[in-house]
């Protein structure tokens, strides 16, 4: 399959994608109506007059789960070209199929381990 | 043989025109059965049904002012819807939604563009969906936006994970991220003959893993925390308002309708089905029928989902993502791996053994998701039959109270008609 014909209507799609939006946004601007005023432009607040600035502070568990999803993205990115292989290895390729299993076990075992132990040390309870 | 640049073309728009009707359908099939489950009737005055309601809907959409704040960072504020639309129309890029159809002597496939690394662009643009709802958040500059923005994310990145994880699985037992792959390798029998080889079938914990996951993924009830309304006014969509504000919708609905396709192609087999003996040329067309039936089932699903359950607590999505998602979804990766790996050391199992080990891992998996779910509070579950009928109440007790009141001589108010 040639190279245009894998991304060539894909590129199409992405052209068509656009075109509807911008489309779409057009059509909008023609059509809907403009009634400017000061008030349209504050911060959303339920009714009264907002204080303080749009920045408010959230829960610092974010952050270390941000930290964890990398961690366990990467893993995810490792496994993928592992799993597609793994099940057409045989006797005959360079690599057998009880060294690639193992080699995985040994690398999700670890990862594993490492949620265990940010389970155990309360990293991932709210509160 | 060249093929003209028509055919392709026309294979884009019927798939685009596909997935946006199905999107359509969706929203006002949600409004009905919603209404039905709370008794009521639901849109039901635009054509039949009111199936043309979401139409009507849409182009009213067009009459809405759209205001952008002054404090919002305009850049960012404008590109975030774009971001969410476009990947939410690029992931269905890789989806097939029927066989090939050979028509006026040109073949078409039915099916965007068949990638190599098929699956891999699904995760991604579900990835890039994260970006817009974080940017949208961040942009608005303002509190509910922000809270909604950062929540959402955080949900999305921990059920991508374990989706991810539940797709590896899949891919051990096809041996190819081709989405074309992945469906034929699932066009034979199962275990027992007669039995689809559907991979939900073998792979059921992956399955469910992946299942609960594209709710979350999609935002959608009970996984809706990114917008709950009775918090967070609407989430990082807040400060958005007009077509922009229904940019947004439609990306979420449209995940919805792209989450089913998905979970149909990798563990329900994709447009296979059974074509009635139909020529070659209209079978592929057939397939576009089963597709639809299962994707319209997973669809379903989704709405009765938002019908029947209550919010999810922040701290029990997080939970269930983490302490069971994930987990669940690593273990049975190593264990689908394990059997692969036993399957070709053995020369292939007998279908018992195979239904033994199958049930097997199944039990040990739920026994794990049972005991590793959190402590229901004390306080949940009042009994409620021992609790002593209200005084005053006429049907226990009312006679009792009027003779003691008598006894002791108090006045009472009578009931006196005018």
């Amino acid at each position: 399959m040639s190279f245009f014909e894998q991304y060539g209507t894909f590129a199409i799609l992405v052209v068509l994608g656009c075109l509807l939006y911008a489309l779409i946004m057009v059509v909008s601007r023609v059509m809907r109506p403009s009634v400017p005023s000061p008030q349209k432009l504050t911060t959303y607040e339920c009714g009264v007059p907002a204080e303080g600035t749009g920045w408010t502070q959230v829960n610092i568990r974010y952050y270390v789960f941000a930290f964890l999803f990398v961690i366990f993205d990467v893993e995810a990115i490792f496994l993928f070209p592992w799993a597609v292989i793994v099940g057409g290895l045989d006797a005959t390729t360079p690599v057998s199929p009880m060294f690639a299993v193992v080699a995985m076990f040994l690398f999700i075992g670890t990862l594993l381990e490492g949620l265990a132990y940010a389970w155990k040390k309360g990293v991932l309870r709210w509160d | 043989m060249e093929t003209p640049l028509w055919v392709p073309l026309l294979q884009v728009v019927v798939i685009f025109t596909y997935y946006l009707l199905l999107t359509a359908l969706l929203i006002w099939a949600e409004r009905r059965v919603v209404a039905r489950m709370q008794s009521r009737l639901g849109p039901n005055r635009v054509g039949p049904f009111g199936i043309l309601q979401t139409l009507v809907d849409g182009v009213k959409m067009f009459f809405k002012e759209d205001v952008t704040p002054g404090m919002v960072n305009k850049l960012i504020f404008n590109i975030a819807p774009i971001v969410g639309v476009v990947a939410g129309f690029l992931s269905i890029a890789v989806i097939p939604i029927g066989g090939e159809v050979t028509l006026f002597g040109e073949t078409f496939t039915l099916v965007v563009s068949d990638l190599n690394v098929g699956v891999l662009w699904v995760l991604a643009m579900g990835s890039l969906h994260v970006y817009s709802t974080f940017l949208a958040g961040w942009a608005s500059n303002s509190p509910y936006p922000l809270m909604g923005g950062i929540r959402s994310s955080a949900q999305m990145v921990s059920y991508e994970i374990a989706q991810g994880l539940a797709v590896a699985s899949v891919f051990i037992y096809t041996g190819s991220l081709r989405v074309s792959d992945i469906v034929a390798a699932q066009s034979g029998s199962g275990f027992v003959e007669g039995v689809p080889g559907w991979y939900a079938i073998p792979l059921f914990p992956a399955f469910m893993v992946f299942v609960i996951g594209m709710v979350a993924e999609a935002g959608r009830p009970p996984f809706d925390l990114a917008e709950a309304e009775g918090e967070l006014v609407g989430g990082f969509n807040t400060e958005y308002s007009g077509l922009r504000f229904g940019m947004f919708m439609l990306a979420e609905f449209m995940s919805v309708v792209t989450m089913s396709a998905i979970v149909v192609t990798l563990f329900l087999g994709g447009p296979a089905g059974p074509t009635f003996g139909a020529p070659d040329a209209v079978a592929g067309l057939i397939g576009v029928f089963w597709f639809t039936l299962k994707t319209a089932l997973f669809i379903f699903l989704f709405i009765l989902l938002r019908g029947a359950l209550p919010r999810y607590r922040y701290d029990r999505l997080m939970n269930l993502g983490w302490k069971v998602l994930i987990p669940v979804a690593l273990v049975w990766t190593l264990v689908t791996a394990g059997m692969v790996l036993l399957e070709q050391e053995q020369g292939g199992f007998g279908a018992g053994l195979r239904l033994t080990m199958a049930s097997a891992a199944g039990v040990i998996l739920l026994w794990l998701v049972a005991t590793s779910r959190t402590p229901r509070d004390a306080g949940d579950r009042a009994d409620h039959h021992e609790v002593a009928p209200a005084p005053g109440d006429p049907a226990a007790g009312g006679d009792d109270d009027v003779l003691a009141t008598h006894g002791e001589d108090v006045p009472r108010t009578e009931e006196v008609s005018p």
